[in-house]
């Protein structure tokens, strides 16, 4: 008997699946939950267009995702996003791509295109750790664990990305972990479903290069961890700092309505032709 | 390619009339009349005139300029909207061009056409920001890592900038590669007359459109066509190798190989399209020693030519305009009679070295280094020392 075709395998390529993510991993738990959001809403793929960088993460909408895609150098996703938005409005520009990625070597992008608030949803999938180039220490990586680049023990303290993001003035920002998939949809929906800067932080386990690091070693264990660990933002409003440590604060930051760029853009640029028109035609 | 009505509108008001403009504007002016759809750019001496004019005059014909956070986002904005089928370029100076290699190895890798215009200024590092030099000519060709070819052309005055905008986005979109203006300091900053040329003469060449279905990073041809997001291609663009349907393959031999020597062969084999020089032998027709120059340095590379003629010398000269792919049979042609070449550059040589390679006299350089241009007498003097 034939293996019944999964509901949404038109939305991969399938012709390159089984994927590559290593047993376990995140990324195909982030795949399967947009997936499901894209459907839900329905959006054509059609009219999307996904951008990645380097790294894991960036395999998730390439090459799986089956739509329009560019899959760019190390960090710079959004910024290439942003020659794509600001050329087709109309079409939805999804980046997907990892802490490393945009947090990282690409940080100043992440917050100028908040900044800008323009049109573009982010999808940052937080695994903590550079994964695809064996663990090394990633900007996100909490303060005394040991990577292959912080061997005696990490003295940096990580970024929290998702205020960052918030700061830098983005409309939507949200963040939650992979064991919150059906959270995860609802924001992700939300996400790509308005305008302006939408941004999402997804905290997601690499077991092979993370959590074997920190002593947790399955993708159970480590999803377990997310859910002991995570405290809705409302809760932790109320909470100090000390309480705070090591938790993830899930929820929605932000969900505000700023003047968006591309609009912006193109309004200038209409009143630019409005007035050669008026010029030539006087 | 048409040029769409708001375009139209706006340079019916230029068309026919002479500006004084900077190199700079010339070029800006330039690529509106090529039918540059959107510019991504970030401050840098001696380019910044370039992105002021194009946000002040892309919007009125339509287009969109915008200003990113640096020049790995400006390269990368560009690619991006290059992909929507639009005409797109960027500008900058050495220490920006240094910081967008990484991305023009990405165009080059993805086939992505797109305008780089990089007004040299001396260098490395910062250098001296103000002052002119020709200090880019190797980083235009191997700036960004592996094997690849490139394109890349020279004007010498602020007309040129202005022409050369219109065959830079032409050869771009007929060879699906990043095509770099190599402008210097001295051009971008010169002030001449610019020519405006009637609407009705334009013509641009419009990029190979891929058939439904059709593989757009393979298949037999060297260029292959090219489609745009939203045309419901499912197109995947990638930097990693890739197969001809843009599918990633890292590991076998055979893939990488086929795809980069295409690359390779599909501007190494169409270099005597590409290639321009403007030769100007000595009417003699016997002359031993020649002069070869580019950019701002090719002017006082001629007037001393003159010069040294008008003293009775017997000198050829010959102006490279078309830098990358190198003129290798236009210069050995050149070279056929001659005992020894001069080649004033602003630079250590570089152009010298890649003389060297074709010709079989020999090849002096006449570097000058510091941000001051070769003066008419250095270059006759060096003429007549060999005559």
């Amino acid at each position: 008997m034939a293996t019944p075709r999964h509901r949404l395998m038109d939305y991969v390529r399938e012709e390159i699946m089984p994927h590559r993510f290593c047993v376990g991993c995140g990324c195909g738990t982030v795949l399967n939950v947009f997936v499901n959001a894209v459907d839900e809403l329905k959006l054509k793929p059609t009219n999307m267009v996904c951008v990645s960088g380097i790294g894991c993460s960036a395999w998730i909408p390439s090459p799986y995702f089956k739509a329009d895609t560019l899959h760019t150098t190390h960090g710079r996703p959004i910024a290439f996003a942003t020659g794509v938005k600001v050329m087709r409005p109309d079409l939805k520009v999804v980046v997907i791509a990892g802490d490393g990625d945009i947090a990282g070597i690409g940080g100043n992008h992440l917050i100028h295109a908040a900044r800008r608030n323009i049109d573009l949803t982010v999808f940052l999938v937080n695994n903590m750790i550079y994964g695809m180039t064996g663990g090394q220490a990633a900007p996100t990586t909490p303060t005394g664990v040991r990577t292959t680049t912080t061997p005696h023990r990490n003295i940096e303290p990580p970024f929290h990305i998702a205020d960052l993001v918030k700061a830098a003035g983005a409309g939507f920002v949200a963040r939650w972990t992979t064991f919150h998939v059906f959270q995860l949809m609802r924001a992700m929906q939300q996400a790509m479903d308005r305008k302006g800067f939408s941004f999402i932080e997804i905290v997601s386990q690499c077991p092979d290069n993370y959590g074997r690091r920190i002593g947790v070693k399955s993708a159970v264990d480590m999803l377990k961890q997310f859910k002991a660990n995570s405290v809705r933002i409302s809760k932790a409003a109320d909470m100090s700092e000390e309480e705070l440590e090591g938790k993830f604060v899930v929820g929605t930051l932000c969900d505000r309505d700023r003047p968006e760029y591309t609009d912006e853009l193109h309004k200038l640029t209409a009143e630019q032709v409005a007035l050669i028109k008026k010029e030539t035609t006087a | 390619m048409a040029i769409n009505q708001n375009k139209q509108r706006y340079l019916s008001r230029l068309e026919g009339k002479t500006y004084f403009l900077l190199g700079d504007e010339a070029c800006a002016y330039g690529s509106i009349y090529a039918g540059c759809d959107f510019f991504a750019g970030y401050p840098i001496t001696p380019a910044s005139e370039v992105a002021e004019l194009m946000a002040e005059e892309l919007p009125k014909a339509g287009g969109i300029c915008i200003q990113m956070e640096d020049e790995l986002a400006s390269m990368a904005a560009i690619i991006g909207a290059s992909w929507t089928g639009a005409r797109t370029m960027t500008a900058t100076s050495g220490p920006g061009f240094s910081l967008m290699q990484e991305n023009i190895g990405y165009a080059v890798m993805t086939e992505t056409p797109c305008v780089i215009v990089d007004v040299q200024r001396s260098g490395p590092s910062t250098g001296q920001a103000t002052k002119p030099a020709q200090g880019d000519v190797m980083q235009a060709r191997w700036g960004t890592h592996g094997d690849h070819n490139i394109i890349a052309l020279s004007p010498n005055s602020a007309q040129e900038c202005f022409d050369l905008m219109a065959e830079c986005f032409d050869l771009a979109d007929i060879y699906r590669t990043p095509v770099i203006l190599l402008m210097d300091g001295e051009v971008g900053h010169i002030r001449e007359s610019v020519a405006m040329p009637a609407v009705s003469s334009l013509k641009h060449a419009a990029r190979k459109p891929a058939q439904p279905g059709e593989d757009v990073f393979g298949g037999s041809e060297l260029v292959p066509g090219i489609t745009h997001y939203g045309a419901g291609q499912n197109v995947h663009v990638t930097g990693s190798t890739h197969k001809a349907n843009g599918m990633r393959d890292v590991t076998t031999p055979e893939v990488h190989d086929r795809l980069i020597r295409r690359i390779y062969r599909k501007i190494d084999e169409n270099r005597e399209k590409i290639v321009r020089v403007e030769p100007n032998r000595d009417p003699s027709g016997g002359a031993r020693v020649g002069v070869i120059s580019f950019g701002a340095t090719s002017r006082p590379a001629l007037g001393a030519v003159k010069q040294a003629r008008a003293d009775g010398k017997q000198v050829d000269f010959m102006r490279l305009i078309t830098i990358w792919p190198f003129a290798r049979k236009q210069v050995t042609e050149f070279a056929e009679n001659l005992d020894i070449i001069l080649v004033p550059e602003m630079n250590l040589g570089q152009i010298a070295r890649e003389i060297e390679r074709f010709v079989r006299c020999e090849v002096k350089s006449l570097s000058k280094i510091g941000g001051v241009p070769h003066t008419v007498f250095e270059i006759t003097h060096a003429i007549m020392e060999v005559c």
